[in-house]
């Protein structure tokens, strides 16, 4: 099985019904899409990523109704540092999507999506915990696997393997 | 240890209710989970389930190992399902390096992957009855689960930790007499069932202590994330293995058994049901197992055979470079996705064209399942919070990872 590469062309995947939902919703939520590996990945603006799951949630035509999981990854050093990143799956439907936020390393923050699902709970929490990314409008943004007077988020990169001595 | 102090706010004049606090080292919480409870009188007015006593940060050890060495750390976050854990990390780097695997090699997976689920039920409905009061099901169950040990053992040399699914195939070809063990094995197991079941599914005392106790819609489900038997059991009609199959799973015939009530007696059921369809799909692999090689053909990814090794130099070389080197794996990210016993399983791993993943994140299910806990608990006796973590059948280990 040969790998494919990547296509990143807006025009050739618009016919996914996630991008053409969020395109004639907003053209600029949508910042990149990336097809690699079967995996469709959606980059989508900041500040548009609650409205974002919303519209996906609820679209008639393929509604990606459950929210699979929500994780991070840190790019330290360079910039945009972080990206947070959004698996939702189509029950009906049977289709993943891949949502990604890119955050900057000065004060990553974002819009919650407990008020979508309010499954995203303790997965925000973890991003909170281990990445230090702040989710505005969360109910109970506290740190959840580490204790709570720990200092740093283990998961970011410029932190050591073997942690602090 | 999210939160050492629970901070319910209580009214003037409200202060009936009184803070209880419900383990860590409580036995029918499966492992260290706390729960802090809000309760009036013997009712429960609110939960918060507070996670992170066995946080080890796997997730963090995975992006200083290389690839391969990855693999008996996925057996540790989930220690009653090993293979299912094995099973999807090796997937995902076998998507990102784009490897095809022989059938015989998929087949075998499949096969050792329904042993484990069967396994980790057994654990389960053990446990779960053990909480309610029936003791006697536990020494039942865990007879035979004595007996799948032995099979791992006779196939990867390890009881629990099995480490048995490799990148680009298994470990090892199964010993002479295996499949005729197996086999037994699945000949003898559907009367076990029946004896669980006649122990429980009809006895007054197990029907009154779960039937419409802990009850969860299905928008609620799906809205709060929760995966496998604690979904089915609410009437969603979804399994990964039939629905988005995996490692050769369109293969194999089996039902995908759905509740309606979604309570405990219907998980229970649920998941009965699927120790029967998984003994089936093991008794199809028998059947039609496949012969030929048991790893991929990819020199630069899979370990060369011991024989080869010591006599052709290149095979040497190879297990040199892998065994000191790695191997490098394209750039590029996966998501896959199993259906542990638990519900969907999910690695996420991204690859920066080294030989160490640069991440990999665990979607744990019993993470996702916990949250519907304080739905299914709150307004309801505190007698039935534990019937309610036995039926969600969670792992701590891999919640907290």
């Amino acid at each position: 099985m040969e790998l494919v590469p990547a296509v990143t062309d807006l025009e050739q995947l618009k016919g996914h019904p996630a991008i053409s939902r969020l395109v004639s919703w907003n053209p600029l939520a949508v910042e990149g899409v990336k097809f690699d590996r079967d995996e469709m990945t959606i980059y989508v603006e900041r500040s548009a990523i609650r409205e974002a799951c919303a519209l996906l949630r609820d679209d008639t035509n393929c509604p990606f109704n459950y929210l699979s999981d929500i994780t991070c990854v840190d790019w330290y050093p360079s910039e945009p540092r972080f990206e947070v990143i959004y698996h939702l799956l189509s029950i009906p439907n049977k289709e993943r999507v891949r949502l990604k936020v890119r955050l900057s390393g000065e004060t990553p923050a974002l819009e919650s999506i407990t008020s979508v699902w309010p499954g995203a709970n303790y997965f925000e929490r973890e991003v909170f915990d281990l990445f230090g990314v702040r989710f505005s409008g969360h109910p109970y943004l506290r740190r959840i696997l580490m204790p709570e007077d720990w200092e740093g988020h283990p998961l970011r990169k410029d932190y050591p393997v073997e942690g602090y001595r | 240890m999210a939160h050492l102090t629970p901070t319910p706010t209580l009214e003037p004049g409200q202060d009936k209710t009184m803070i209880l606090n419900m383990g860590p080292q409580h036995p029918s919480t499966h492992g260290v989970l706390r729960l802090i409870l809000e309760i009036d009188g013997e009712t429960v007015v609110r939960m918060l389930p507070d996670i992170g006593f066995l946080h080890t940060g796997i997730e963090k050890t995975c992006e200083a190992k290389f690839y391969q060495q990855v693999v008996p750390l996925t057996d540790r976050i989930d220690y009653l399902c090993p293979m299912t854990n094995n099973l999807c990390y090796v997937l995902a780097v076998e998507k990102l390096l784009g490897l095809e695997l022989p059938p015989k090699a998929q087949w075998l997976r499949v096969m050792m992957n329904e042993l484990t689920r069967i396994n980790s039920h057994l654990v389960w409905l053990g446990t779960h009855a053990m909480d309610i009061g029936a003791m006697t099901v536990f020494l039942y169950c865990f007879r035979e689960r004595e007996d799948i040990l032995r099979l791992f053992e006779a196939v990867s040399g390890q009881r629990m930790m099995t480490s048995y699914f490799r990148v680009g195939g298994v470990a090892l070809e199964p010993p002479l007499d295996f499949f005729d063990r197996v086999r037994k094995f699945a000949d003898r197991f559907p009367s076990k069932v029946d004896e669980y079941e006649g122990l429980l599914t009809g006895n007054p005392i197990w029907v009154m202590r779960t039937k419409g106790v802990a009850k969860i819609t299905a928008e609620d489900a799906i809205a709060l994330g929760a995966s496998g038997p604690t979904l089915r059991g609410s009437g969603v009609d979804f399994d990964l293995r039939r629905d988005m199959p995996y490692s050769g799973y369109e293969n194999f015939k089996f039902k995908v058994p759905v509740g309606k009530d979604g309570d405990v007696f219907t998980r229970y059921m649920c998941r009965v049901a699927e120790l029967r369809e998984s003994i089936k799909i093991v008794r199809q692999a028998l059947d039609g197992m496949p012969s030929g090689p048991i790893k991929a053909n990819a020199p630069k990814v899979v370990l060369p055979d011991r024989e080869k090794m010591k006599t052709e130099m290149e095979a040497l070389i190879y297990h040199f470079k892998i065994i000191t080197e790695g191997f490098a794996v394209p750039e590029g990210e996966v998501y896959q996705a199993v259906e542990s016993p638990r519900g969907e399983m999910g690695y996420y791993i991204v690859s920066d064209g080294s030989a160490k993943p640069y991440r990999v994140h665990m979607r744990s299910a019993c993470l996702a399942n916990m949250q519907t806990l304080p739905k299914m608990c709150e307004g309801h006796l505190l007698a039935d919070v534990v019937a309610a973590i036995g039926s969600i059948d969670i792992v701590l280990g891999e919640i907290d990872r």
